[in-house]
């Protein structure tokens, strides 16, 4: 955020976040994640880097992987977001996030729901993936605590767990 | 066993502190130091911003003591009249609407006089330029075992080495956070992103002059933290405190990446010297040791770290006789401190290079030399610390040896290696991790432990150390669950907040499961003892008799809690004055092999295979364990091939993720994590602390591998393509790579 957003005045902006329609105002060049967080509440994504590094506030848009720390609200406006909250339904973990806390994919848990997406894009793309496609899926979400190998087997525990059902 | 908090974390539910707001919450930002060294001369506001409305707070708004009270109180939280690093803190400004900090920050400009500045630990030593004390140096130790003096004479060979380690980013992906409130009845609050809660409380109190009961400390949900939030929250807690207390209003202050590199702690730099006296067969007649870090411009935490690191100078060898001597010294840079190892990273890896080189000059394989070397049972470290446990190195080295296939590899690439440009090469590192506080660390902590039974038959663990993804909340609760024969799911932990739970002590040291854990134990085995005191519960007992017998308890007691505070074991003996002595109440120990792939194109160094083999005592919970080595592993790889801190005048220049490189999912070897289970009596169920080890061997078994691929020495970590370009690039078209440990496996 910087202060040019004073200048800019507010316009409408609505989209379908996690299934629900959602309008509100914003600064277009508000970036996404702070609508998210401070404007709806959705805190599950983080800011991490705020450079498009790190991926920890990595949101579905459109189907599309994203860091919602690059993206302006304006470019959201009529598209589907999906957020970690939009993941699980009814108190029942998803497959992905079942095998994340079976395996030990989470530790401290802030890169979690960006990874989580992350992997949700994957296996949308890669029902069946190689540890291979898992390692470069994930290649733009860091996480400092696991180094990483009990997400990728996180992951193929949630591949054959969506398989089979 | 699943992780406590684990579901919160996969749904996005888990609260951060940035995820907090209280109403009426103002955002606060730092003005900090533009040179290394000098004095404010004038501090002017700027045109184009409206100060009123902002809060400002300089080192007069201080109530209290202007400095962070950790060891020597050296450390202002507001530079008053002189700075001493780049981006010293020295102002503050809060606004109601975060965006309108930037500006305001960039319009506070400050005049110094500048000071000459000291910028290297050689600088430092030189001392033309006196930044510190009398001398610039924050800390020395000297051990001395036997006498080493009298081993050159009749040393066979006399072996040198110099041995350079970076500084390094802890990179938690949370920065640093806290929110502040001040209430003039019950004073002040913090909420933060923090490993120490008790550690916050003492510098508040100092600050802000409170009493105790007036400093309230709350861990949020920690996004990661390796030691890297285990003194830097009380200044940030400071700093939000003070424009709490001045504007009246909640204050939140979040660092945003770049602030939080250039600004907080990362590992010492370091540099060690050794000259050590072998005889014919490698075996270590005696040694000297010199071991620096550079701690910075304040002493904070460094001299613990320095005594980490001398202790862990000598590693898991018998050392007849040794000195080792070792300071940290000032330097015109943000203070140097906590990271998972704390120092023992640093020594260690100066060791295990060592031993290579000893093996090289000697003529034998780096698996013999170590061999021979091997601490055994009853025998001594440098401290003179009598090993009691049974240990087997040379068992562990032979299976790690097993499980990396090291003899084959060895000899494949030896083949493999005389033509093209591909090299590979394989590298070992045996060391050890000494848990809990050093010496008389955990009898001055005096850490006390509480557990509280509800009416519902809910037992609840009250601690002060913090969950940041080790999985203290799992582990603890399990040791509780276990001791009161209890589903683990009808235990639960309560979140640290110094008005609720007792000073478990920091969390920090690898003390948690082992220290703390214990405590654990006795204080949960005390309900069930008050509960068979009173009659109500036999010694078999269903966890519904449990839940009705709490109940009863508390209807006639009103609570039902037992404390546990921490007892030496009577025999430990250590001297602070001569540092000798049981250093540790455990070691863990362990061997890990690195493959590595250098590729004369690029000059990359590709990891392909990493087996970590530790006796970490009983491991309680195999998942956290497993996820505490890989992940530890994985910042050794970093902290060895990837991560660069790059200094200007005592200011990191690549203060961000796209310029700081950590390891990522397609960077890392498949990570092979083995036990080797021995009970420990001084830990709950037999356990060792586990989550520093890690740290500590990465580094040297790449480093040697490099040089298995290569032929050439690296003394110097991180080491990257560019270094190794240098090295050999020019010569590595025409030459042939013939290595000095060819064929001697």
């Amino acid at each position: 955020m910087n202060s040019s957003l004073e200048k800019s005045a507010k316009r409408d902006v609505s989209f379908i976040v996690n299934g629900e329609e959602r309008n509100l105002l914003a600064h277009p060049m508000e970036r996404l994640l702070d609508v998210l967080r401070n404007g709806l509440g959705l805190t599950g994504a983080k800011e991490g880097c705020g450079e498009g590094e790190c991926g920890s506030c990595s949101v579905l848009l459109d189907g599309m992987l994203v860091n919602s720390c690059l993206v302006p609200v304006a470019q959201a406006n009529g598209a589907s977001i999906i957020t970690i909250e939009g993941i699980s339904t009814h108190d029942l973990l998803s497959p992905l996030q079942q095998a994340f806390l079976e395996c030990g994919g989470a530790q401290c848990g802030i890169c979690t729901p960006g990874m989580i997406l992350a992997a949700v894009h994957l296996l949308e793309k890669k029902p069946e993936p190689a540890l291979s496609d898992i390692r470069e899926g994930l290649a733009g979400n860091l996480c400092r605590c696991t180094g990483y190998m009990q997400i990728f087997e996180a992951v193929a525990r949630a591949a054959q767990l969506r398989m089979a059902k | 066993m699943p992780r406590k908090e684990g579901r919160d974390k996969v749904t996005g539910a888990a609260r951060y502190v940035d995820d907090m707001a209280l109403p009426g919450m103002l955002h606060g930002a730092t003005v900090r130091s533009s040179v290394a060294r000098g004095k404010i001369k004038t501090i002017s506001f700027g045109p184009g911003v409206d100060w009123n409305e902002f809060v400002v707070v300089t080192a007069k708004d201080i109530p209290g003591k202007n400095c962070i009270a950790l060891i020597l109180d050296d450390q202002p939280c507001l530079a008053a009249e002189n700075v001493n690093h780049p981006e010293e803190p020295i102002l503050l400004l809060a606004h109601a609407e975060r965006h309108k900090l930037r500006k305001a920050v960039e319009a506070v400009s400050i005049d110094y006089e500048p000071l000459p500045s000291v910028h290297s630990m050689e600088d430092s030593e030189r001392k033309s330029t006196i930044i510190w004390g009398n001398d610039n140096i924050l800390k020395r130790y000297l051990v001395e075992k036997g006498d080493v003096d009298a081993v050159w004479k009749e040393a066979a060979h006399i072996v040198e080495g110099e041995y350079f380690t970076g500084a390094q980013e802890q990179l938690y992906i949370e920065n640093n956070g806290v929110i502040a409130a001040f209430e003039p009845e019950s004073g002040v609050t913090i909420w933060g992103s923090l490993q120490c809660p008790y550690y916050v409380h003492k510098a508040l109190m100092a600050l802000c002059d409170q009493p105790e009961d007036r400093v309230r400390v709350v861990q949020m949900e920690t996004g990661g933290a390796f030691g890297g939030k285990e003194e830097y929250p009380s200044m940030i807690a400071g700093h939000a405190a003070l424009l709490a207390i001045k504007s009246g209003k909640p204050v939140k202050i979040i660092y945003d990446r770049m602030e939080d590199m250039i600004a907080t702690t990362k590992r010492h730099p370091s540099r060690t010297r050794h000259r050590t006296a072998v005889d014919k067969n490698g075996k270590i007649l005696g040694g000297e040791i010199e071991f620096t870090i550079d701690g910075g411009a304040y002493a904070t935490l460094s001299s613990v770290v320095l005594s980490r690191g001398t202790i862990h100078a000598g590693g898991p060898y018998y050392w007849p006789s040794v000195r080792i001597r070792t300071k940290a010294v000032a330097t015109n840079t943000p203070p140097h401190g906590a990271f998972r190892g704390f120092g023992a990273p640093q020594s260690l890896f100066a060791l295990e290079r060592h031993m290579d080189r000893i093996a090289q000059v000697v003529g034998i394989s780096p698996i013999e030399v170590r061999r021979r070397n091997f601490l055994k049972t009853g025998q001594t470290t440098t401290t003179e610390q009598t090993i009691q446990e049974n240990i087997d190195l040379d068992g562990l080295l032979d299976r790690a040896l097993d499980l990396s296939n090291y003899d084959a590899k060895k000899k494949r690439f030896a083949e493999e290696n005389r033509n093209g440009k591909i090299k590979k090469g394989i590298g070992i590192a045996a060391f050890l991790h000494g848990a809990g506080f050093t010496g008389s660390g955990e009898r001055y902590l005096n850490s006390l432990v509480g557990v509280e039974a509800g009416a519902d038959g809910v037992v609840r663990v009250l601690v002060s150390s913090a969950e940041f993804g080790q999985g203290t909340n799992t582990v603890l609760c399990q040791i509780a669950a276990e001791a009161l024969g209890l589903p683990y799911e009808n235990v639960a932990i309560a979140q640290p907040d110094t008005n609720v739970v007792p000073n478990s002590g920091p969390t920090v040291a690898s003390r948690t499961a082992m220290i703390v854990g214990k405590l654990v134990q006795s204080a949960a085995t005390g309900i069930k003892e008050t509960l068979a005191k009173s009659g109500l519960l036999g010694e078999d007992y269903t966890p519904d008799q449990f839940r009705i017998a709490c109940r009863e308890y508390i209807a006639s007691h009103g609570a039902l809690k037992s404390y546990s505070r921490y007892e030496s074991p009577g025999n430990v003996y250590w001297d602070d004055e001569k540092y000798r002595g049981e250093a540790y109440a455990a070691f863990a120990w362990a061997v890990y092999v690195a493959e590595v792939t250098v590729d004369l194109t690029t000059y990359s160094v590709t990891v392909n295979d990493f087996v970590a083999l530790q006796e970490v005592g009983k491991v309680l919970n195999p998942v956290l364990a497993e996820g505490q080595i890989t992940g530890g592993v994985a910042q050794g790889i970093g902290f060895a091939l990837y991560e660069k801190v790059v200094w200007h005048d005592g200011r990191m220049l690549n203060n961000q993720m796209t310029n700081y490189i950590m390891p990522t999912s397609v960077d890392l070897p498949p990570i092979r994590v083995f036990f080797e289970e021995h009970g420990n009596v001084h830990g709950a169920h037999g356990a060792k602390g586990i989550g520093e080890l890690p740290m500590d061997g990465p580094a040297p078994a790449i480093v040697n591998a490099v040089e298995d691929a290569t032929g050439v020495r690296f003394d110097s970590i991180p080491l990257l393509p560019e270094d190794l370009f240098e090295a050999l690039g020019d010569k590595s078209g025409e030459r042939d790579f013939l290595s000095p440990t060819r064929g001697m496996a």
